[in-house]
């Protein structure tokens, strides 16, 4: 079995600052990590090979050469090994131009060793759009599996995965064939304390970088900035919720109060 | 069988990564263990990073290293209630190659160092914590970590791991600290535009000053303040020993926030915002705490090697020098393939012939005199203040009348042979 996993490098939203005047990140406030929901996806595919055995975990990034950083903490998670695209052609990409760069550098990949499942995160905590890993799955022709949030089952015989995805009321299990593509959210699993000997691996491990010459049959007004139709209109901090009011006290008393004041504005419920 | 290094530092502050980065460059294969997220996460000192120790490592660092400023001048000041009797130097020159020193921040100055290691081939392992040494036979041989499959072997391991070196503690090499051994600093990092710091502090782009603060900057007691100014913030902190604390029941914060409303000091703060805030030990017990440095395939360098010399405010360097003595020391050893503690005790000497033990020795009662006899901080500095106030105030009193005035008023406050006694003491202990 070969996964891929794709992840990126993002501004740590937990720690960042706006500047409030450029509507801008404040990039010394915010340290470049792995994508949370990305490194979940790792650790899935850590699972998943462990389950069977055996299996081979690539993990595959686009962005600037210091990317190498999320590729080096997926290999101390436990992938075996990693890929950058990067190049000035990929530059300033939205989710359209990013899949298809990344399929194409799938593409690549699958040539030398055919790929089984492609795991990407949900999102990406500072786009938030969880559109890259469908783009990816609708360009490379395999069904996309999104919110999955359990691996119950993999046959590779039969060639079926069999997956528990969160629904809005609740979940569904369905069955795909392989290949197909998931995206996972953050309980699928915990991410475990990485052991000393992945530490050191991924001290020592230079990922193969790919610029766009590297990759086959790319039509290059499909990415980057060319090949992003999505125009960034106007960004701006939301304003900090004002007014409202805030209970006190022990849960018991707030439960009562929110009771109360519940009561009062019957009005909210006239439809029901 | 897990893989075996020739050296395994652990700590990536300055005396862990100069041993790191000589061992590699000379070709020695090396794992550095760090337990803060990053180099220079956890790491803190006042700022100032001196050239003379850093340049035997790295030659014309300051081409590329992250630095605030390069100081040009180091101002002293004796601090009382509402003044202050001060004494300086400043030099274009040290604004100029190759420099005296500057000012640093730690987070990004330990992360490039750390790098350049890596560079050289330093294999570095960030948040991870090595729990204890692994002894055979009474010979360190390796670390075990808290990670899964965690123990890792080495000919030699290196303990650069700070002031309070737990591993030092367990091999037996280090005691308890006496209250009197150590200082606790707290320090601030206060954002500061640049022109409002050159304005505040009489400087251009580029050029640093440094502000050592003895007397009510500490409430009398053994201690000093200081100042230093980075690019667009500034550093702000002060550091008494732990006995002074406990004797005078002082809160380190409340110490600090005395400092920052101190009318001698709140103008050159006034409208900063603080981004961070800092609390750490200084290991200040000098000459007479330096522990066992060297053991049976075991070494300490920097802090936790107590090597810092409390009077200079010098730290780093001596950090830095010590890590390099300790690779030195690696790289002879390998080539005799002798760990033993008779063939590491090298260390020991290198240690004791440069300047680091001698400037301990040279210091070695100097702590000890000034907080023995609290007068120095206490009385010395406010009598000081009146003196130059008398001196300088026109108030058409001759000046000679003056002089015998403020002389009188020395000896009658404390006595003609006790004043004596002091200044012999306190020349004896610096001498």
């Amino acid at each position: 079995m070969h996964i891929v996993v794709c992840v990126k490098q993002v501004p740590d939203t937990k720690i960042i600052k706006i500047n409030p005047k450029t509507n801008t990140l404040d990039r010394r406030s915010a340290p470049a990590i792995l994508n949370p929901y990305d490194a979940h996806a790792v650790q899935e595919a850590v699972k998943i090979t462990k389950t069977l055995g055996k299996g081979t975990i690539s993990v595959l990034s686009m962005g600037p050469p210091q990317a190498v950083a999320v590729i080096k903490k997926s290999i101390e998670i436990g992938a075996d090994r990693g890929f950058l695209i990067s190049d000035r052609a990929f530059a300033g990409a939205d989710t359209l131009a990013t899949s298809y760069a990344l399929s194409k550098a799938l593409e690549r990949i699958s040539k030398d060793m055919p790929v089984d499942l492609i795991l990407c995160g949900k999102h990406a905590i500072d786009g938030d759009t969880g559109q890259v890993g469908p783009g990816i799955a609708r360009r490379l022709d395999i069904p996309p599996v999104t919110n999955v949030i359990e691996v119950a089952e993999v046959n590779e015989s039969e060639k079926t995965i069999v997956i528990k995805r969160k629904i809005t009321n609740g979940y569904e299990l369905i069955q795909a064939q392989i290949p197909c593509l998931l995206t996972v959210e953050k309980e699928i699993n915990s991410i475990e304390y990485s052991p000393m000997p992945n530490m050191i691996k991924a001290a020592r491990y230079e990922p193969v970088i790919w610029s766009v010459n590297d990759l086959e049959e790319v039509d290059r007004t499909q990415l980057g900035l060319k090949g992003s139709p999505t125009i960034v209109g106007k960004m701006f901090t939301p304003p900090k919720p004002e007014g409202g009011k805030r209970l006190e006290g022990n849960a018991d008393e707030q439960i009562q109060q929110l009771m109360e004041l519940l009561n009062d504005k019957k009005e909210l419920f006239a439809g029901k | 069988m897990s893989e075996k290094f020739d050296v395994i530092v652990v700590g990536a502050g300055p005396a862990g990564t100069s041993c790191a980065y000589t061992c590699a460059k000379n070709g020695l294969k090396v794992l550095q263990i760090e337990r803060g997220e990053y180099p220079g996460s956890k790491n803190v000192m006042g700022g100032v990073l001196y050239r003379k120790q850093m340049e035997d490592i790295i030659p014309e660092f300051w081409k590329e290293a992250p630095l605030e400023r390069p100081v040009i001048e180091q101002r002293f000041w004796m601090m009382d209630k509402e003044s202050a009797v001060s004494f300086g130097y400043k030099g274009l020159e040290w604004g100029k190659e190759p420099y005296n020193n500057f000012t640093v921040l730690r987070a990004p100055f330990d992360q490039w160092f750390a790098k350049k290691g890596v560079e050289q081939g330093v294999l570095l392992i960030n948040e991870t914590v090595v729990l204890e040494c692994l002894t055979e036979n009474g010979k360190v041989v390796g670390v075990r970590t808290d990670r899964p499959d965690g123990e890792i072997y080495a000919d030699v391991v290196v303990l650069a791991d700070g002031v309070n070196s737990l591993l030092a503690k367990q091999l037996g090499y280090h005691k308890e600290f006496r209250p009197d051994e150590v200082a606790l600093t707290v320090m601030e990092v206060i954002n500061l535009s640049k022109d409002k710091i050159n304005d505040r502090f009489n400087l251009e782009d580029n050029q640093g000053c440094t502000i050592e603060i003895f007397g009510d900057s500490t409430k009398g007691n053994l201690g000093t303040a200081f100042i230093y100014t980075n690019k667009d913030s500034v550093n702000i902190g002060v550091g008494t020993t732990l006995s002074s604390m406990i004797k005078a029941k002082l809160k380190p914060y409340d110490l600090l926030d005395y400092l920052k409303t101190h009318p001698m000091v709140r103008p050159l703060i006034e409208g900063g915002e603080s981004a961070e805030y800092l609390a750490h030990l200084i290991p200040e017990g000098g000459y007479h705490s330096v522990p066992k440095v060297a053991g049976n395939g075991v070494l300490l360098a920097g802090d936790a090697a107590q090597l810092v010399n409390a009077i200079h405010r010098e730290g780093s360097n001596m950090a830095m020098a010590s890590g390099t003595l300790a690779a030195e020391t690696i790289i002879a050893a390998k080539e005799r393939g002798d760990y033993s503690e008779t063939s590491l005790n090298q260390y020991r000497e290198k240690l004791y012939q440069s300047f680091i033990i001698k400037d301990l020795e040279k210091y070695k009662d100097a702590a000890h005199t000034f907080e023995h006899y609290p007068q120095y901080f206490k009385e010395y500095v406010p009598m000081l203040n009146r003196a130059a106030n008398k001196f300088f105030t026109v108030d058409g009193t001759p000046k000679k009348d003056k002089q015998k005035e403020i002389m009188k008023s020395f000896t009658s406050e404390r006595g003609t042979i006790r004043v004596l006694q002091d200044m012999y003491r306190a020349w004896k202990a610096v001498k």
